[in-house]
C-alpha cells in the first residue's frame, strides 16, 4: 500500500509496471511464508502500535486467512506479472503509473481485509479496495465501462453502508469491534434483537459485495467491461474475500451465542446458492459473449463456495474454503486466455471467436484446461472441490441427495457453456482462411500457461490448499460455543 | 412502550427516516446526481446512528482536560470510526462524480434510462 | 523391469509416444508413422511381460499419490484388466498399420492429431484396465473420453460436430450425473473405493439401495451403451474407420463392459450381488437391450450403423453374462470382450477398406463386391460368422461359456436371448454375405481394386486372430477362471 504513491513517480510505464510487480511477488513471498508458519498450528497475530487487544487494533492470520490471502497475494502478482502487453493495449501510456498504482492499492485493500481482526478496519480495507477497484474498472476501454462501474459503486457502497450499521448495531450491544472479543461479550448481551437484525444487516451488505444471487446484476456488466487483466484479478479474488468476511463474522461471532444459527444462516443462505449456483449456469448457456458468460459463471462459482457454507459442517466448510482457491486458478487461468485472446479479437462476442484455435493453439488449449477445471474434470483442481462439496452435501442428511443433483446438474450446465467456447473456437468458421498461427504475447502466454498447469498441479497433488482449508474448516467450527 | 420512551429514541427514528429516503433516491430516480445524492444521504443516516449510540448522558467532548477530574466524556471511538467512515463516504461521493463527469462526456446525457438506450 | 515400474511405464509410453508422434508428424509423414508403430509395438511388449506374473496368480499394484485423505491414484492389475490391457495394445498395433493404410488411402487432413490422440487414447485405456480404485478409474474413463473426442470430430464439418456434440454430451452426462455420484456414494459408505475381490460393499448397504446403486453405475458408464445411454455410438460413426475400429474393439466399449464388469465382480461382489434381489433388473435390462438393438440393426442400410447397433448388442452380451452371476458366465463374459474385439475390429476394417476403395457406405451397393475384393470380403465373412457364433469363430466360444453360465443358472430367460439374437444376428448378417459373394454386380459402378496393402494386411490379421482364438484360447480361461475361483 505503501508504495503505491510512489509508482506514480515513475514515469516511464515499464518501470512502474516492474515496480507494481515486484511489490506485488514480495506481498506473494510474505504470504507464503505467513501460510507456512500458520501451517505449523499457529494464529499469527501483531497488535499495531503495541497497545494491545482490545483496545488496540489487532492483525491476525490464522488458517482461513492464510488461504485467502494467498488467492489475494497470488492472483495479484500473478496478473501484474502478464499484465504489461495486455494493459498497453487497453490503457493509456500516461495513465498507466496511475493505474499500477491503483492496482498495488485495491491489492493492499483486499489483503488488509483478510488480516484485519477487528470489524471497522474490514470496513475502511473493504472501502479501500473497493474504491481503487472502481478506478480500475472505470479505466476500460469502451465507454459501457462507466455505467457499469457506477452501478458497482452504488450497490458496493450500499453494501459496505450496510455492513456499517450491522457493526455499529453489535458495537451499542458488546463494546467492542475486536472480533475475538465479540464473540466473547456477545454471550453476556441480554437483548438479541439488535444483534439479528445486526447480523441481517451485515449478511446483506456483504451479499451485495460477494454478488450472491440476487444482488448480483452489477458484477457481469462489471467485469466485462473492465480491462482484460483487471477482470482477471477481480474474478480471482474480490468477491471471495467479502464471502471470506461473510463467513469469518458469521462462524466466529454469531455462531455460539445466536439460537437456532444453523436454522438461520443455512435456511436464508442455501437457497439463495441453490438459485445463484442454477440460474447464473442457466443464463451462462445462453450468453453471447466470451467475457459475460465467464462472469455469469463466477456467480454460480460464488454460489457453491455459499453452498457449502451454509452445510454449518466441517467438510462443508472445507468444501467451500477449497473452491475459493480452485476457483481462482480456474477463471483466472480462462481470463487470462481471453486476455491473450483480445490480441486478435477485438469483439470478444462468441459468434465473432470462429476457428481461433488456427491462430491461437497455446491459448484455446490453456482455456480448455482451465474449462476442465470449471467443470470439475478429475485430474484437476475444481474436481477437487466439487467432490468435497458433494461429499458435504451428502452428509447433510436426505436432502443431501437434492443438493447432490443441483451440483450435478449445474455441473453439466457448465459442460455446455464451456463446450460452447471450445466447439466456436476450434470448429467455428473462421473470417478467413489460411490464418497463420499468430499467438498473444509471450509474457502473457506464460502466465497463462502456468496457470493452466497449475490447475492440473493442484488436481493431481493438492495437499496444501487441502490441508488449509480443512484447518480453516476446523478453526471456523471451532468457534460454536 | 410508552409514547414518551418512543419520542425519546427520536434520533433513532430520523435515522431510519434518513435511510430509507437515501435508499429510495439511490433506486428511483434515474438522475445519476441524484442518486449520488441519495447515496450520501444513505451515509449520513448511518453517521448520525453511530455519533447517536455514543453520547453519553451529560457527557462532553471527549478531551481531558489538566486537571479536571471526575467528568463525565462521551465515547470517543465511534467519533473516530465516523470521521473515517465520513472520509471514506467523500472518497466515494468524489469518485462517483468523476464517473458522472466522464459518462456526460462520453454519452452526453447523465438520465439512466437514456445511457441504457444508448448501447 | 519390475511389474510395479512395467505398469507405469504402460500409462506413461503413450503420453510420450504422442509427444513424439506430434514431433515427428513436423517431419515427416513416415518417420511419425514409425514412431506410432514402436510405440505400439512397445506398449504391447510393455503388458505382455505382465503376463506371466498374472498368471502365477501375482497382483502387482502402485501407488502414485494420494489425492485426499482416502483417495489415491493407484493400479492394480488382475486378470480382467490384464486381458482388457492385453487386448487394447495388441489390437493398437494392427489398428495403427490399418489406420496408415486407410488415412493415406483417403488422403485425409489432419493426419498427426489423428494419431497423436490414438496414442492419449490408448494412455487412457492401460489407465482404465489397471485401475486399482474406483477414483482411479473415473479418472482415465474422463480422459478417455476427452482424449476420443477429437478423434470423432475429425472431420470438422457441421454434422460431423453436432455428432460429436451427441458423443461427448451423452458420455459426460451420464459420467458426471450418474458414474460420479455413485462413486462418491461407495466411498462414503463403504469408506474406500478398492477394487477387493468378493466386493467393498457386502455389509455396508442395504437392499434397496444396492439396486439403486447398481443402476447409477450401469447407466452411468455410458461406455458400455446400455439402452437408453446408448445413442453416441451410432452417433460416433461419423468418425473416420479406424476410430471406430478403436471405439468398437480395443478401447472405448470395451472399457464400458470392462468397468461394469470389474464393479460387479470387485466392488459389489458376485456373491453378494447375488444374495440381494434388488439387482434382478440388470439382466432383463441387458436382455431388452441386446434384442432390441438386433431389431433396429435389421433396418439399417449405412454398414457402419449397422455394425454400431451390432455391437450395442454384443456389448449387452457382456452384461447379461456378468448379470447371470455366475462362474461360468463370468468367464464366458470377459471371454466375450475379447471374441467380440476380433470380430468387430475385422468388420470395421472391412467397412473402411471398402470405403477406401470404392466410396460405398451403404448396403445395397455391396452387390458383387466379392469379386473384386476377395480378401476383404473373406475377412468380412469370417466377422460376420463370429458375430452370429458360427464355430470356427471366436465367437463360438465365448456364446458357448456364456450359455453354459445360463444353464447352470437355470437362467431361461437368457438362454431364450442368445438363441433368439443369434437368429436375429443371422437376419442381418447373411443378407450382407450372400449380396456380396452371389449377386450380380450393377452395371455403371466405379471400377475399384482392393483397398491399400496396409489395410489389406491388417484385416487379414485380425481375421486370422478370430480363427485362431477358437483353438487357442486355454490360456486366457486359464487366467479369467483365476477370478471366479473359490466361488460357488
Amino acid at each position: 500500500m505503501l508504495s503505491a504513491p510512489l509508482i506514480i513517480l515513475l514515469q516511464p510505464r515499464g518501470l512502474a509496471w516492474a515496480g507494481a510487480t515486484a511489490v506485488a511477488l514480495l506481498s506473494f513471498a510474505i504470504a507464503v511464508a505467513l501460510t507456512i508458519a500458520v501451517l505449523g498450528g499457529q494464529t499469527q497475530v501483531y497488535a499495531m502500535g503495541g497497545w494491545p487487544a482490545p483496545y488496540g487494533i489487532e492483525l491476525a492470520v490464522d488458517s482461513f486467512s492464510a488461504l485467502v490471502l494467498l488467492v489475494v497475494t497470488g492472483a495479484g502478482a500473478g496478473a501484474l506479472l502478464a499484465a504489461r502487453p495486455s494493459i498497453d493495449q487497453q490503457i493509456e501510456h500516461q495513465r498507466q503509473p496511475l493505474f499500477y498504482s491503483a492496482w498495488l492499492l485495491a491489492m493492499s485493500g483486499l489483503a488488509g481485509i483478510v488480516v484485519a481482526a477487528d470489524a471497522f478496519n474490514i470496513f475502511v480495507f473493504m472501502e479501500i479496495s473497493s474504491l481503487a477497484s472502481y478506478v480500475l474498472i472505470a479505466g476500460g476501454p469502451d465507454r459501457r465501462a462507466l455505467p457499469a462501474v457506477f452501478k458497482y459503486l452504488i450497490m458496493g457502497t450500499i453494501g459496505a453502508t450496510f455492513y456499517l450499521i450491522g457493526v455499529g448495531l453489535i458495537y451499542m450491544m458488546t463494546g467492542t469491534l475486536n472480533l475475538a472479543d465479540m464473540e466473547a461479550r456477545l454471550g453476556d448481551v441480554t437483548e438479541l434483537n439488535p444483534i439479528l437484525v445486526a447480523a441481517g444487516f451485515i449478511t446483506i451488505g456483504l451479499a451485495l459485495k460477494a454478488a450472491v444471487f440476487p444482488l448480483h446484476v452489477w458484477l457481469p456488466n462489471a467485469y466485462t467491461q473492465a480491462p482484460h487483466m483487471i477482470t482477471v484479478f477481480l474474478a480471482a479474488c474480490a468477491t471471495k474475500v467479502a464471502i471470506y468476511v461473510l463467513i469469518r463474522f458469521d462462524y466466529m461471532v454469531f455462531q455460539a451465542k445466536l439460537d437456532d444459527h444453523e436454522a438461520q444462516f443455512a435456511l436464508f443462505l442455501m437457497p439463495l446458492a441453490i438459485l445463484g449456483i442454477l440460474v447464473a449456469s442457466a443464463v451462462a448457456m445462453f450468453e453471447g459473449h466470451l467475457k459475460r458468460l465467464l462472469a455469469t459463471s463466477s456467480v454460480a462459482q460464488i454460489g457453491y463456495i455459499l453452498l457449502g457454507a451454509s452445510f454449518v459442517s466441517e467438510s462443508g466448510l472445507a468444501a467451500s474454503a477449497m473452491h475459493i482457491f480452485n476457483h481462482a486458478l480456474a477463471k483466472g487461468g480462462l481470463f487470462l486466455a481471453v486476455a491473450c485472446l483480445a490480441f486478435h479479437y477485438s469483439d470478444l462476442r462468441l459468434d465473432q471467436l470462429g476457428g481461433a484455435a488456427k491462430r491461437m493453439p497455446f491459448t484455446c488449449a490453456a482455456l480448455v484446461v482451465c474449462g476442465f477445471s470449471l467443470i470439475g474434470i478429475p485430474g484437476t483442481a475444481g474436481f477437487i472441490s466439487k467432490w468435497l462439496l458433494i461429499t458435504a452435501a451428502l452428509e447433510t442428511g436426505p436432502m443431501g441427495w437434492l443438493l447432490v443433483a443441483v451440483i450435478l446438474v449445474s455441473s453439466l450446465m457448465a459442460v455446455v457453456y464451456i463446450w460452447r467456447i471450445v466447439e466456436k473456437l476450434y470448429f467455428g468458421a473462421p473470417d478467413q482462411d489460411d490464418i497463420a498461427v499468430s499467438e498473444a504475447p509471450l509474457q502473457l502466454l506464460l502466465v497463462t500457461w502456468l496457470v493452466a498447469l497449475l490447475n492440473i498441479g493442484f488436481g493431481l497433488f493438492p495437499t496444501v490448499p487441502l490441508t488449509l482449508a480443512n484447518a480453516s474448516a476446523t478453526v471456523l467450527m471451532g468457534y460454536s460455543g | 412502550m410508552k409514547l414518551l420512551e418512543l419520542l425519546g429514541y427520536f434520533n433513532y427514528w430520523v435515522f431510519a427516516i434518513t435511510l430509507v429516503i437515501g435508499l429510495y433516491a439511490v433506486i428511483s430516480k434515474a438522475n445519476l446526481i441524484k442518486k449520488l445524492i441519495g447515496l450520501s444521504i444513505f451515509q449520513s443516516a448511518v453517521f448520525l446512528m453511530y455519533i447517536t449510540m455514543d453520547k453519553v448522558e451529560g457527557g462532553t467532548a471527549p478531551i481531558i482536560q489538566a486537571g479536571v477530574e471526575d467528568q463525565i466524556y462521551s465515547n470517543p471511538l465511534p467519533q473516530v470510526l465516523i470521521l473515517t467512515a465520513i472520509v471514506v463516504g467523500v472518497s466515494t461521493l468524489a469518485l462517483g462524480l468523476a464517473i458522472v463527469v466522464r459518462i456526460n462526456e462520453r454519452y452526453g446525457t447523465i438520465e439512466e434510462h437514456e445511457i441504457l438506450d444508448a448501447d | 523391469m519390475t511389474p510395479e515400474s512395467t505398469i507405469l511405464a504402460a500409462i506413461c509410453l503413450p503420453l510420450a509416444g504422442a509427444l513424439a508422434i506430434g514431433l515427428a508428424g513436423r517431419v515427416s509423414a513416415n518417420l511419425r508413422e514409425s514412431v506410432t508403430m514402436v510405440t505400439a509395438g512397445t506398449l504391447a511388449w510393455l503388458v505382455w511381460s505382465l503376463l506371466p506374473t498374472l498368471m502365477a496368480g501375482g497382483r502387482p499394484a502402485v501407488e502414485v499419490s494420494e489425492v485426499m485423505p482416502g483417495l489415491s491414484i493407484a493400479f492394480r492389475v488382475e486378470p480382467l484388466g490384464m486381458l482388457f490391457a492385453a487386448l487394447a495394445s495388441g489390437l493398437w498395433i494392427v489398428n495403427s498399420i490399418y489406420s496408415i493404410g486407410y488415412m493415406r488411402g483417403n488422403k485425409e487432413k489432419n493426419q498427426t492429431r489423428f494419431f497423436v490422440c490414438f496414442a492419449l487414447a490408448l494412455s487412457a485405456t492401460m489407465g482404465v484396465a489397471f485401475a486399482g480404485n474406483l477414483f482411479t478409474l473415473f479418472l482415465f474413463y474422463e480422459l478417455l473420453t476427452l482424449s476420443t473426442y477429437p478423434l470423432v470430430s475429425h472431420k470438422g464439418d457441421a454434422a460431423t460436430v453436432r455428432s460429436a456434440r451427441v458423443y461427448l454430451g451423452v458420455l459426460l452426462t451420464t459420467s458426471i450425473g450418474l458414474f460420479l455420484p455413485a462413486i462418491i456414494w461407495t466411498y462414503a459408505v463403504a469408506g474406500t473405493g478398492d477394487f477387493v475381490l468378493g466386493g467393498i460393499l457386502a455389509g455396508n448397504l442395504g437392499d434397496p439401495e444396492v439396486g439403486l446403486l447398481l443402476a447409477l453405475f450401469v447407466f452411468g458408464i455410458g461406455k458400455a451403451a446400455v439402452m437408453p445411454v446408448h445413442r453416441w455410438l451410432p452417433a460416433a460413426m461419423v468418425a473416420p474407420t479406424p476410430v471406430s475400429a478403436l471405439l468398437h474393439a480395443v478401447a472405448v466399449v470395451k472399457a464400458g463392459v470392462f468397468a461394469i464388469t470389474k464393479i460387479i465382480v470387485y466392488v459389489f461382489g458376485i456373491d453378494f450381488l447375488f444374495a440381494s434381489p434388488s439387482s434382478g433388473w440388470l439382466l432383463y435390462v441387458a436382455v431388452f437391450t441386446i434384442l432390441a438393438a438386433s431389431l433396429v440393426a435389421l433396418r439399417q442400410t449405412n454398414i457402419k450403423r449397422l455394425l454400431a447397433y451390432s455391437t450395442i448388442a454384443q456389448l449387452s452380451y457382456v452384461v447379461m453374462a456378468a448379470a447371470i452371476l455366475k462362474p461360468l458366465a463370468e468367464v464366458g463374459a470377459a471371454i466375450h470382450i475379447v471374441a467380440h474385439a476380433f470380430g468387430k475390429i475385422t468388420l470395421f476394417f472391412a467397412a473402411g477398406a471398402i470405403y477406401v476403395a470404392s466410396k460405398k457406405t451403404e448396403i445395397y451397393q455391396l452387390k458383387g463386391i466379392g469379386r473384386r475384393m476377395p480378401w476383404t470380403m473373406t475377412a468380412f465373412t469370417i466377422g460376420a460368422l463370429s458375430m452370429i457364433g458360427v464355430p470356427p469363430t471366436a465367437g463360438f466360444v465365448s456364446k458357448w461359456y456364456i450359455l453354459a453360465g445360463a444353464f447352470q443358472a437355470d437362467n431361461l430367460v437368457a438362454v431364450f436371448t442368445i438363441i433368439a439374437s443369434t437368429v436375429l444376428n443371422a437376419a442381418y448378417f447373411l443378407p450382407i454375405l450372400y449380396m456380396a459373394w452371389f449377386a450380380r454386380e450393377e452395371s455403371g459402378g466405379k471400377e475399384h481394386g482392393e483397398a491399400p496393402f496396409a489395410a489389406v494386411l491388417a484385416l487379414t490379421i485380425t481375421a486370422v486372430l478370430t480363427l485362431a482364438f477358437f483353438l487357442f484360447n486355454g490360456p486366457v480361461i486359464d487366467l479369467e477362471s483365476q477370478v471366479v475361483r473359490g466361488l460357488n
